[in-house]
């Protein structure tokens, strides 16, 4: 059993990111030439990264499973990225940065690795800014900030709402350039489908051409996983239609850990669900509720009224209703951190207050910022967004108040890592939302995009090269390796017992059903008898996949179907641990939120004498996994309850 | 020649096409003021300005560059057409529904029609000025191009053939004078918009000019 | 609502394609373009057929992966949209559809309607970048830049790389998404170092890979799904003048 060794550097917490940097071995630039790095995913993290490593000197392969790597979902961020600038003077640090993270996330983040996100956060900017990104900007030339939930300061910058996309394109440029220069190899279109140890270590992996069929084997010194979130296991979610947990779940069958499945994030300012054949949620970014107001009617029986359609939300007077936000967290009002809003949304509507046809609803209100800094300022600030909600919904929002509801948006939990972002196998780092270290049990707006820069521009490329100093000596494997053959016939074996099922129902049939049982059970509100009666359900549902499950065509072909039951596969796994953990946590946090343990005001009730640690899943057999325990030693910061009132 | 046109890069077969364009909507101008003398009863308005622009040494410099320029731009223009009719090999089956200003999909076919006219023009009058057909009667020893045109244009046939393609020559500018200023990349200013509005009325002018002569010789000078 | 759909149905690259008719029944017009695909899609597998191929990914409208040539438009007969945006009820009950992948030489079609779009990367790749290693930036507030070059420029940039404007053009020309790369790094002055040499190169590649040549139809903006303006085309020429008049 892998014994779980943060390696977090001694000395104070704001010296520990320096001491691992000076204390650290490199690797000579003639020995970085005979390195091969294999990165998955071509997200903010492992763009960066591989982009990184390419202009380190690294031979360096990278793989997506789209068709370019600036389609990876990162790209749909909207609202922006946070940094301790400080530009607007008003009162933020590096420490204040990384204690509204640390807080932020429920104290269930590791101290040392906040703190490193914080520290790096600016020299990201920099770095962005050079590369070109069209920050927003004041007169005056310089960078604008904006605020976000759970913060006091101004510190995040943003590109319109599109600055995932623009920081994306940022990292893909960056990443061109090195593709251009031939030092990193870029397989698109490519889907890893397991990951090849040699000697107890991550060497390799293989990968399906999505276009052929055909499955390839590839070899690298270290593997790092950039893979993103498991978001999909709710079906209906912010992630985008591929976004999948495959590659973690592979990871983790060959030996690593998944820590703390049950930190989901459920994001508050989402259009709501419409009808049976939606495939997907759209968000709306968070920015919003710096200018929005939300809430509902104060009577029941206007919300009924607007539920039948008969009284429509700019026709509830003033006085009628709720800004519920505002009155019960006075401090933060409507930017109070994501969890905690869409509970509160949540709360309401399951009051019987929402509103919209299906009554799972709340209005996201703009009247009263246009009408203080007029429709252009509103108009510059959200336009693309109001387009895009109008698109969907087919309602003007300057006119009516927009209609927003919670839904799955991103997942904290992830593939355990150290300090160093290596998983319990040695050689395989994740980085990015597909790794569990930074944001707790719930992450503030705009700090995904932080982390996944962070990890791929400014940690990796220093804790890979300490890893990889030891491995310099160790030559090129060839890939006919029994190690890659074996791993091939893995891969082999289990898309032919999935292409021989032929059975009644599609893929889509059952990742939907998989879905329903995830967010009736393991939702927002989790409870020890519905969590229970979710992974009896996940079972059976999972048992009916592989007897009853069609998939057309054939496996060594261009294949959706094949790719989509590979993936569904997987969360069908998944699903289950993150039920198992969230029942294993007898607390609530952050985006954890059982049932049982709340305040008499409907507040989480953290447990921190029993469960401030994470908690690192090892896989041990089809539904059987085994817990180990990371303590979280707070040195710095004096754990406390979360208070936004 | 036509290899050094291929190799060029499509912006700059884009730069030339509007350069060559732009001269050639000068040398409109040109060629309308000395028409417009036609409206005048007095032959001689006319035959003096032939006559000039016939033996002026300038002007035959000119007439070279403009001959040039104009097989280049005709070149250039069925080079882009070809190159960009292979650059889609598998046409669609539903034609483009995209709004687009009028006819400027059809820049070759109206500048097509064009070419064929001139065709026809060349042939009504360098023929003569050559002395490869018999002209008309000669005034002074000058072959008497004012009576040319009174014999031309009053065929009907003729006229309205002269118009319509004066017509189809002011679709052909109308896109062309705005899409020389974008080509040459003078369009992102605050100036675009007078451009184009000026190019409007640039297309619609001149090939009006051009036109009234037809009218007045088929209605007004028949009737004298 | 009802509808009959017309879709290219290719089984690979090599394969000579045809359209396939079908029928759909009670189309919800609050469905989006590409939940209408996947109901297809699921009647498909039920009688045994093989499903539709066509690219998506994050279904809002950002990652530029949808690219359907609807009824005779890219992303169909909406304005300033994706496919997978466009929403039903932009049809009327009874509408016949047609759906076709796009067309052009550097876009070849792998399966059904889906298409490679790898030119484009190969464009990005020739130039479409500011030459900057990672941790080698300055303080960013050291540069300035007005705020209107900074939205211009951030206009250029919202390009999703969807192929759109290739797929409208009659000419199959890629000048606008080009265009809008270089547009987003000439207005910026981080981006001025490099300026001349990246248009040239990207121009180069560009007309290598086999685009057509731009002939002012402006198909490209008007089906542009982020309404990328013609204008960049223009400042793209300029900047190609200007370097051929300084490089070389």
């Amino acid at each position: 059993m892998t014994e779980l060794n943060s390696k977090i550097p001694k000395g104070p917490v704001a010296q520990k990111w320096s001491n691992y940097k000076a204390h650290q071995n490199l690797v000579n630039p003639s020995n970085k030439r005979k390195l091969d790095i294999i990165v998955v995913g071509t997200g903010l993290a492992g763009a960066s990264a591989a982009a990184s490593f390419g202009e380190l000197g690294f031979n360096v392969k990278i793989f997506c499973y789209q068709d370019s790597p600036r389609r990876a979902h990162s790209i749909a961020a909207q609202g922006g990225i946070n940094a301790a600038k400080n530009y607007p003077n008003d009162g933020d640090s590096v420490y204040r940065l990384y204690y509204d993270t640390l807080k932020g996330g429920d104290y269930r983040a590791r101290e040392a690795n906040v703190y490193r996100l914080a520290e790096v956060s600016n020299a990201i900017i920099d770095q962005c800014v050079a590369q070109g990104v069209p920050f927003a900007r004041e007169y005056g030339g310089s960078l604008e900030n904006r605020s976000f939930g759970g913060a006091q300061v101004s510190r995040t910058f943003f590109a319109r709402g599109q600055t995932g996309q623009q920081l994306l394109l940022g990292a893909y440029s960056a990443l061109s350039r090195q593709i251009k220069l031939g030092m990193v190899t870029m397989y698109n279109r490519h889907e890893m489908m397991d990951l090849v140890m040699v000697d107890g270590k991550a060497r390799g992996i293989i990968a399906r051409d999505l276009i052929t069929g055909k499955l390839e084997r590839y070899f690298g010194h270290a593997v790092i996983l950039a893979t993103g979130g498991y978001g999909n296991v709710f079906y209906l979610s912010t992630n985008a239609m591929g976004s999948n947990t495959s590659a973690l779940w592979q990871a983790m069958k060959q030996g690593a850990y998944f820590a703390n499945p049950c930190f989901t994030q459920i994001h508050p300012t989402c259009i709501p669900v419409h009808g049976d054949y939606q495939s997907k949620l759209t968000l709306m970014s968070e920015s919003l509720r710096n200018d929005g107001r939300i809430w509902v009617p104060r009577k029941k029986e206007d919300a009924e009224k607007n539920r039948q359609g008969l009284l429509k939300g700019n026709d509830i007077p003033e006085e009628d209703r709720d800004y519920y936000l505002e009155r019960r967290y006075p401090a933060f009002g409507n930017l109070v951190p994501r969890d905690v809003a869409s509970r509160a949304a949540k709360e309401r509507c399951d009051a019987g207050f929402g509103v919209g046809p299906t009554g799972l609803a709340v209005y996201l209100d703009f009247k009263e910022s246009i009408k203080r800094l007029g429709k252009h300022v509103i108009e510059e600030r959200y336009g693309n967004l109001f387009q895009m909600y109008e698109k969907i919904v087919d309602e003007n929002p300057y006119e009516n108040p927009m209609m927003i509801y919670p839904a799955v948006h991103y997942a904290m939990g992830g593939l355990w890592v150290d300090y160093e972002l290596q998983s319990t196998i040695t050689g395989l780092f994740v980085a990015g939302e597909a790794n569990f270290s930074d944001h707790g049990a719930n992450r503030l707006g705009a700090s995904a995009l932080m982390q996944g820069l962070a990890d791929g521009y400014f940690v990796l490329p220093y804790t890979v090269q300490n890893y990889l100093s030891a491995e310099i000596k160790t030559p090129r494997m060839s890939t006919d390796k029994k190690e890659f053959e074996e791993a091939e016939k893995r891969v082999q074996d289990r898309m032919a017992k999935l292409m021989s099922i032929q059975g009644s129902k599609s893929v889509d049939h059952f990742h939907k059903e998989l879905g329903k049982i995830m967010w009736e059970h393991v939702g927002m509100g989790r409870t020890k008898e519905g969590l229970t009666q979710g992974i009896a359900l996940i079972r059976e549902l999972r048992k009916k996949f592989w007897s009853d499950v069609r998939i057309p065509g054939k496996p060594d072909e261009l294949n959706v179907e094949l790719e989509k039951a590979n993936r569904v596969a997987d969360f069908l796994e998944m699903g289950e641990l993150l039920a198992l953990d969230a029942l294993n946590r007898n607390e609530s946090c952050g985006g954890h939120f059982r049932e049982e343990y709340q305040t008499p005001e409907g507040e989480c009730l953290r447990d921190d004498e029993n469960y401030k640690y994470v908690a690192a899943w090892e896989y041990v057999a089809e539904g059987e996994f085994r817990l180990h325990k990371e303590q979280l030693v707070y040195e710095e910061t004096e754990v406390k309850a979360r208070n936004y009132k | 020649m036509s290899a050094s046109l291929l190799r060029f890069s499509s912006i700059t077969k884009k730069i030339w096409m509007a350069l060559l364009g732009i001269f050639l909507l000068i040398f409109l101008v040109v060629h309308l003021s000395i028409n417009l003398c036609l409206l005048r009863s007095d032959p001689r308005w006319f035959n003096d300005a032939a006559h000039f622009m016939g033996t002026n040494y300038v002007v035959k410099v000119f007439e070279i560059v403009l001959f040039a320029g104009f097989i280049l731009h005709v070149a250039l223009g069925i080079i882009l057409q070809v190159q960009n009719w292979m650059s889609r090999p598998v046409r669609y089956a539903v034609n483009n529904k995209s709004t687009t200003p009028f006819l400027s999909k059809y820049m070759i076919w109206t500048g097509g029609i064009i070419l064929l006219f001139l065709v026809i023009h060349l042939t009504n009058f360098y023929i003569i000025k050559l002395g490869w057909a018999s002209g008309p009667r000669f005034i002074d020893g000058e072959p008497n191009f004012y009576q040319r045109a009174v014999d031309l244009f009053s065929q009907p046939v003729y006229s309205l053939g002269y118009i319509l393609l004066f017509i189809v020559l002011g679709f052909h500018l109308n896109h062309a004078f705005q899409a020389a200023f974008q080509s040459l990349g003078l369009n992102f200013t605050k100036y675009s918009r007078c451009i184009e509005r000026f190019g409007i009325v640039y297309s619609i002018v001149v090939p009006l000019g051009f036109i009234i002569i037809p009218i007045y010789f088929l209605l007004i000078h028949s009737a004298l | 609502m009802n509808l009959t759909l017309k879709i290219w149905r290719q089984k690979d690259a090599k394969s000579k394609g045809k359209f396939v008719t079908y029928t759909l029944e009670n189309i919800s017009p609050n469905c989006s373009f590409l939940e209408m695909l996947d109901i297809l899609n699921e009647s498909l597998i039920q009688k045994n057929e093989e499903p539709v191929v066509f690219d998506h990914d994050c279904r809002e409208g950002i990652c530029g992966m949808c690219s359907l040539y609807i009824n005779g438009r890219p992303h169909g007969p909406d304005d300033a949209v994706t496919a997978c945006q466009l929403h039903m009820r932009k049809f009327k009950d009874g509408d016949t559809i047609t759906v076709e992948p796009w067309r052009a030489k550097p876009f070849p079609v792998i399966k059904d309607l889906m298409v490679d779009r790898t030119a484009f990367d190969k464009i990005i790749q020739a130039g479409g970048y500011i030459s900057v290693n990672t941790g080698g930036a300055m303080e960013a507030n050291h540069i300035l830049i007005p705020k209107p070059a900074a939205e211009l420029s951030m206009d250029a940039a919202a390009c999703i790389g969807c192929g759109a404007c290739v797929a409208a053009c009659k000419n199959a020309s890629a000048m606008l998404f080009v265009s809008a790369k270089i547009s987003q790094f000439a207005l910026l002055p981080q981006g001025r170092p490099e300026a001349s040499e990246r248009v040239m190169k990207m121009v180069k590649m560009m007309d290598d890979l086999g685009f057509g040549n731009c002939t002012n139809t402006y198909a490209c903006e008007a089906e542009c799904p982020k309404s990328i303006s013609r204008s960049n085309i223009a400042r793209m020429n300029l900047e190609f003048i200007c370097a051929k008049a300084s490089w070389e």
